[in-house]
């Protein structure tokens, strides 16, 4: 049959349709808002292009947030990671209970996800000033954590409260990648005669490098964004860059948005070069992937 | 005294006693196949000599010296493993050299013995790449010189060849008997595959439910299994009822002629009825002189492999298996027709239970 020119049909691409609500979705609550942080750093109030308030990140208090803000991603990230896999590595290693592992993915699955204001109220239940643990700490035993310099509402009270979702995210991330590690890759190594401490550092970790390096980057992504927790726990008095952040938007007389776009902004600005210092190392370290 | 013995070898798992008292002593440079159906206990006994299982009760001695306590890193074996187990994260030179590196053997000795093995194995141009970039055949070959760059006292091969395609098997097994051989090294090598314990081994140790059922030659094996499992298990079989008529002399009838089966006397009574087993290629297709019994055979199937024919025929009340040579000028009996089958009583196999 002949075929008729220009008689094609424009076909309705279905197999596009499913993701069609993630687009969408993506497009409102991801893309816009992030196009319209973007313009609004640059921006003033009436709308006009500006660099003011780029340049009024460079003050003492705002620098500060930020090395706060990195340094408490930094530290949580590291510390979520090293506990994470351990407890990980004891689940599928360490001759630990097989009943065990699957209440601990469980529970990793809801502390993961346990934040804002009831993890802060929980943890100021029992590590606060008058918490359970700390008053039972000091009448039981006479430690006074107090006194010992703690405080819940400070930089290392922030740090172990993020670690209450920051490890059990690493757990439920880490432990498909050591699923992954083969009985015989261990096994091929012992036999040609290296320890446990060789066969990890010369086998194990280097495998696993590209899962850790990107679940450490995860977790910082994590810690970093994260403002319910912080807020909830210390009000405004912690100096960290969501906070700032929230005090500029939140929509007081006090209020600049248009700097709390340039905060968020340099945020952004921070997490793609974290993420792109994560790719570079990443693809480094897996040259041998297919 | 043998250079690697395994005495009253016994291996519980829970309750289950997967390995029972096996002992073998297995002399240096020598190639013993264990060889029998999945759960036989053949790779636990593999294991225990590796060092990845303790056995429950029993030793393992290698070159006079009792290893049985030892971990694995401590026993200078090299092993090669089903599904390769090569690095990912390392090049096949970076591979083969694990063993000497983490031994601490200087960079200038691990350069050069990497060199020798991979010649050995004919990939000296592939050093650099990784297992991602290699076939099968080639991926199994950097795990034998990987197993063997450290000069292991004992090689382990743990159905090394199961994940490859025929001709890559066929290949490489018989670059692991050659070198093997170059080498002079002691080789357990674990196999479910019968046709290659054959044609590998200098001894095969039939397994069945955690025991030994017979250790011997590949032709002892084959043509005087002591066991019916051996003789099932290793080629095929074709089964037959014979009725004793002089236990002094070992005469029997099939189907009416009479025989007379090796190893007489026959511990047997006159009138009993004994089970004999007969190799496919026993059964000779025509009217032979040498034959002592002629039957008559109804052929029901035709498989032509090439240089040999398989056919399968209902004979003396049984369906058999029958071998025989192709020749050009002949061709093979149709199925449905009657053909003449020689048979002679020093060919049958009399089988215990």
């Amino acid at each position: 049959m002949p075929k008729q020119p220009g008689g094609q049909r424009l076909r309705l691409p279905l197999e596009w349709l499913g993701i069609l609500p993630f687009l969408i979705f993506a497009m409102l609550f991801l893309i816009m808002p992030t196009m319209k942080i973007v313009i609004g750093a640059f921006q003033t109030a009436d709308g006009s292009f500006t660099l003011q308030n780029l340049i009024d990140l460079n003050t003492d208090s705002i620098r500060s947030a930020y090395w706060t803000s990195l340094k408490l991603s930094f530290v949580t990230a590291l510390l979520g990671c090293a506990i994470g896999f351990a407890m990980a590595a004891a689940v599928v290693f360490g001759g630990i209970p097989k009943g065990v592992r699957n209440p601990l993915v469980t529970f990793s699955g809801v502390a993961s996800n346990f934040a804002g204001v009831p993890l802060a109220f929980a943890f100021i239940a029992t590590l606060g000033p008058v918490g359970l643990v700390t008053v039972w700490l000091r009448t039981e035993f006479g430690i006074n954590l107090r006194a010992m310099g703690f405080n819940l509402l400070s930089f290392w009270g922030l740090v172990i409260t993020y670690l209450f979702f920051q490890i059990p995210l690493m757990i439920l991330i880490i432990i498909p990648a050591l699923d992954g590690l083969k009985r015989e890759w261990r096994e091929a190594a012992a036999v040609l005669g290296a320890t446990g401490a060789q066969y990890w550092r010369m086998v194990a970790l280097p495998i696993l490098f590209p899962s850790l390096l990107g679940t450490f980057a995860l977790l910082f992504a994590n810690a970093f964004g994260a403002v319910a927790t912080a807020f909830a726990l210390t009000g405004p008095q912690l100096n960290i860059v969501p906070i700032k952040l929230f005090a500029q938007i939140r929509g007081d007389v006090l209020g600049n948005p248009n700097l709390g776009y340039a905060l968020a902004f340099g945020m952004i600005v921070i997490t793609a070069l974290a993420n792109f210092l994560y790719i570079w190392l990443r693809v480094r370290s897996e040259r041998w992937l297919k | 005294m043998s250079f690697l013995t395994m005495t009253n070898l016994e291996k519980l798992f829970g309750q289950n006693r997967v390995v029972k008292d096996f002992s073998l002593s297995v002399e240096k440079g020598e190639f013993i196949s264990l060889l029998g159906p999945s759960g036989c206990g053949k790779t636990t006994v593999l294991r225990m000599v590796a060092g990845f299982e303790s056995p429950t009760a029993g030793g393992i001695t290698i070159d006079g010296k009792d290893v049985t306590g030892l971990k694995a890193n401590s026993r200078n074996i090299g092993m090669m493993f089903q599904a390769y187990a090569l690095f990912p994260n390392m090049t096949v030179a970076d591979n083969v050299a694990f063993g000497l590196k983490v031994k601490g053997a200087p960079r200038a000795e691990r350069d050069a013995r990497v060199a020798e093995m991979l010649a050995l194995i004919g990939l000296e141009d592939l050093g650099a790449r990784f297992p991602f970039q290699l076939s099968g055949g080639q991926q199994q070959r950097v795990a034998l010189a990987r197993a063997l760059a450290p000069r292991p006292s004992v090689l382990l091969l743990d159905e090394p060849l199961s994940a490859l395609d025929a001709k890559v098997r066929v290949s490489l097994r018989n670059q692991i008997r050659q070198i093997q051989q170059d080498l002079g090294i002691t080789t357990i090598f674990v196999t479910h595959d019968q046709e290659e314990a054959m044609s590998i081994s200098d001894r095969i140790v039939v397994m069945n439910g955690g025991v030994a059922d017979q250790v011997g030659a590949p032709f002892e094996i084959y043509n005087r299994p002591r066991t019916k499992f051996v003789a099932n298990f290793v080629g095929t079989l074709n089964t037959f009822e014979v009725e004793v008529t002089d236990p002094t002399t070992g005469r029997v009838t099939l189907a009416g002629q009479g025989l007379s089966l090796p190893n007489a006397p026959l511990a047997a009574h006159v009138g009993e009825k004994l089970s004999v087993a007969l190799r496919p290629e026993a059964l000779r297709l025509g009217r032979l002189p040498d034959a002592e019994a002629l039957l008559t055979a109804k052929v029901t199937d035709v498989n032509f492999m090439g240089s040999v024919i398989r056919l399968k025929a209902d004979l003396a009340g049984a369906a058999v298996s029958l071998d025989t040579f192709n020749r050009p000028d002949t061709p093979p009996p149709v199925v449905g027709s009657e053909v003449e089958v020689s048979l002679s009583g020093r060919d049958f196999i009399l089988l215990q239970a």
